[in-house]
């Protein structure tokens, strides 16, 4: 991870770590703060608590995104106070859901923007100029549109690939597809790293092909404290007291200092937090198809 | 039997769906919401989430919405430019159910900000899916709490819309669903008048006078002729919002 993010994650960059609830990074994510990156454009649909400790660790210069909640627990509020007083000053560039997906989608096709029925009677447009409209050519209705999002570097945590990248993810997808295809630089970051062999008796489960990724990293529980389905559960007590940590400026600079910055890697962090069995997923497997011709 | 208000805003949000019918649904008591009608009198109601569980089936409380449990057992599981763009946009969703720190008036939705977008008093999250949902889901239920705060005359921001925006209407701005036709809140049923946009009160709880809903809105609040009593909820109801639904009481305390 150490040498991925040194090489593939400059300062100043566009960064992308995605994940919808599932599968957020947030080894990577402390592998930046820990190198010291500054100045990035970081892009998510939901920051989640990893952009809540990027901001709050001074790694970002501006924020995209299209909801900025604690789910299910609460408020960021390091993002909040970036936000309501300026400590740190963040700009802010937002849309729905919907429009950061259609961003990344536009951006994996390498088209300069992408039409959706959208917008129309929300203060969106007028927040974010960004999102502006266009006459469909065809019938004349006025469409919304979103620019293409293409990030710098892309990061996507996976339950497995093999050694050249060719990535298997289950569960819930999220936008990461569109997001590694939009991306210039892809670092990819396992749970387990496979036989390309397992790769090919599944090619329907691969969601990102090797050839779009630069680097993989092998990182077991690099997703804690959010979940790898079929590996182990969202650490939900987790999210909840991050309430409390990110309400006070000292507590959450003392979080970094001892989980972050006190860690050398990830195996450490995984041994600092502790009794992370607990959140072992159960066994549930599917019986597989027949692939045969 | 007694029942706490968040009970019987559960029930009554319930009551609302259809069996067979399509929702998109959100965290929190909506989601009770949906599952207590499946359990009940809509087993084969299809239940969509955001984050791409479709026919989502689960067997402990989502405590977000995008718990794994939501994908265990459903009937598929997509990625989100396929539930935006193929199902949402598509037209095939219902129902859609919202929330929101401010309801105004004409049904406008406010998740974004308290106070000025470039100086917010309050940062709040942001639209999500919500601004979407409300511009196609065929009709829009929302579940809000009553407070001068909540329903102000006019929202700070216009995050998912309802039937008045600036003085336009959703047919003259080309949006396909219905929009907020009804809020349920834990006194009363307030509806969409079809011809003015205007949020009315349609039914009370028991107990509750016009006055109480009233002094909980900040708008002359008008009313429909007749209104309609709500029924509390049943055992049957509580029985499964308590003991199946939300053992814990994460969304049913108070």
């Amino acid at each position: 991870m150490r040498d991925a993010v040194a090489e593939l994650v400059r300062d100043g960059d566009t960064v992308v770590i995605e994940g919808f609830t599932h599968l957020i990074c947030f080894a990577a994510g402390h592998e930046i703060i820990r190198q010291r990156r500054r100045d990035l454009t970081l892009c998510r649909l939901t920051p989640d608590l990893v952009y809540d400790q990027m901001i709050a660790a001074g790694c970002a210069r501006k924020l995209v995104f299209s909801w900025a909640g604690n789910p299910g627990a609460g408020s960021l509020h390091a993002f909040r106070r970036a936000v309501e007083r300026g400590t740190p000053p963040l700009e802010l560039e937002e849309y729905s859901h919907f429009g950061m997906v259609a961003r990344l989608s536009a951006g994996a096709a390498r088209l300069p923007f992408w039409p959706l029925r959208d917008y129309m009677g929300t203060d969106l447009p007028e927040a974010n100029p960004r999102i502006r409209t266009v006459a469909c050519p065809y019938t004349g209705e006025t469409l919304a549109t979103v620019p293409a999002l293409n990030p710098d570097v892309t990061i996507v945590h996976a339950q497995r690939a093999d050694a050249e990248g060719n990535t298997q993810i289950w569960g819930l997808l999220g936008v990461q597809k569109e997001a590694a295809l939009a991306s210039s630089r892809v670092i990819v970051v396992v749970e387990e790293l496979v036989d390309q062999t397992v790769i090919r008796a599944d090619p329907n489960r691969t969601i990102i092909p090797g050839l779009a990724v630069n680097a993989v990293v092998v990182e077991p529980w690099g997703a804690h404290p959010s979940y790898a389905q079929g590996y182990y559960d969202r650490d939900n007590d987790f999210y909840v007291a991050w309430e409390a940590i990110s309400r006070d400026p000292d507590a959450l600079a003392r979080y970094l200092d001892e989980f972050v910055h006190g860690v050398r890697d990830r195996a450490e962090y995984v041994a600092r937090c502790g009794g992370l069995e607990r959140l072992r997923a159960r066994q549930q497997v599917c019986a597989g198809v027949n692939y045969g011709y | 039997m007694t029942y706490s208000p968040s009970e019987m805003m559960a029930a009554v949000a319930a009551r609302e769906l259809r069996d067979g019918e399509v929702v998109f649904v959100g965290i929190g008591l909506p989601n009770l919401a949906c599952n207590l009608a499946r359990a009940t009198h809509a087993p084969r109601l299809l239940l969509i989430y955001e984050s791409g569980a479709v026919g989502a089936e689960p067997e402990r409380l989502p405590v977000s919405i995008g718990d794994p449990a939501l994908v265990t057992g459903s009937l598929m599981v997509c990625g989100m430019a396929d539930v935006f763009q193929g199902l949402l946009q598509n037209g095939r969703i219902e129902v859609g159910f919202l929330g929101g720190a401010q309801i105004d008036r004409f049904g406008n939705i406010n998740t974004t900000v308290v106070g000025s977008y470039a100086r917010p008093k309050v940062r709040l999250p942001g639209s999500g899916g919500a601004a979407e949902i409300a511009i196609h889901a065929r009709r829009t239920l929302v579940v809000s709490r009553l407070s001068k705060r909540a329903f102000p005359a006019e929202v700070d921001f216009i995050t998912s819309p309802g039937h008045r925006m600036k003085g336009r209407d959703r047919r003259q701005l080309g949006m396909p669903g219905a929009g907020p036709v009804r809020v349920v809140t834990d006194k009363a049923i307030l509806d969409a008048d079809p011809d003015s946009g205007e949020l009315v009160l349609a039914a009370l709880y028991p107990g509750v006078t016009p006055d109480d809903v009233q002094a909980g809105v900040g708008w002359p609040l008008r009313s429909r002729p007749a209104l309609a009593d709500v029924a509390p909820p049943t055992a049957r109801e509580l029985q499964l919002l308590r003991e199946v639904l939300d053992p814990r009481r994460l969304y049913l305390s108070s």
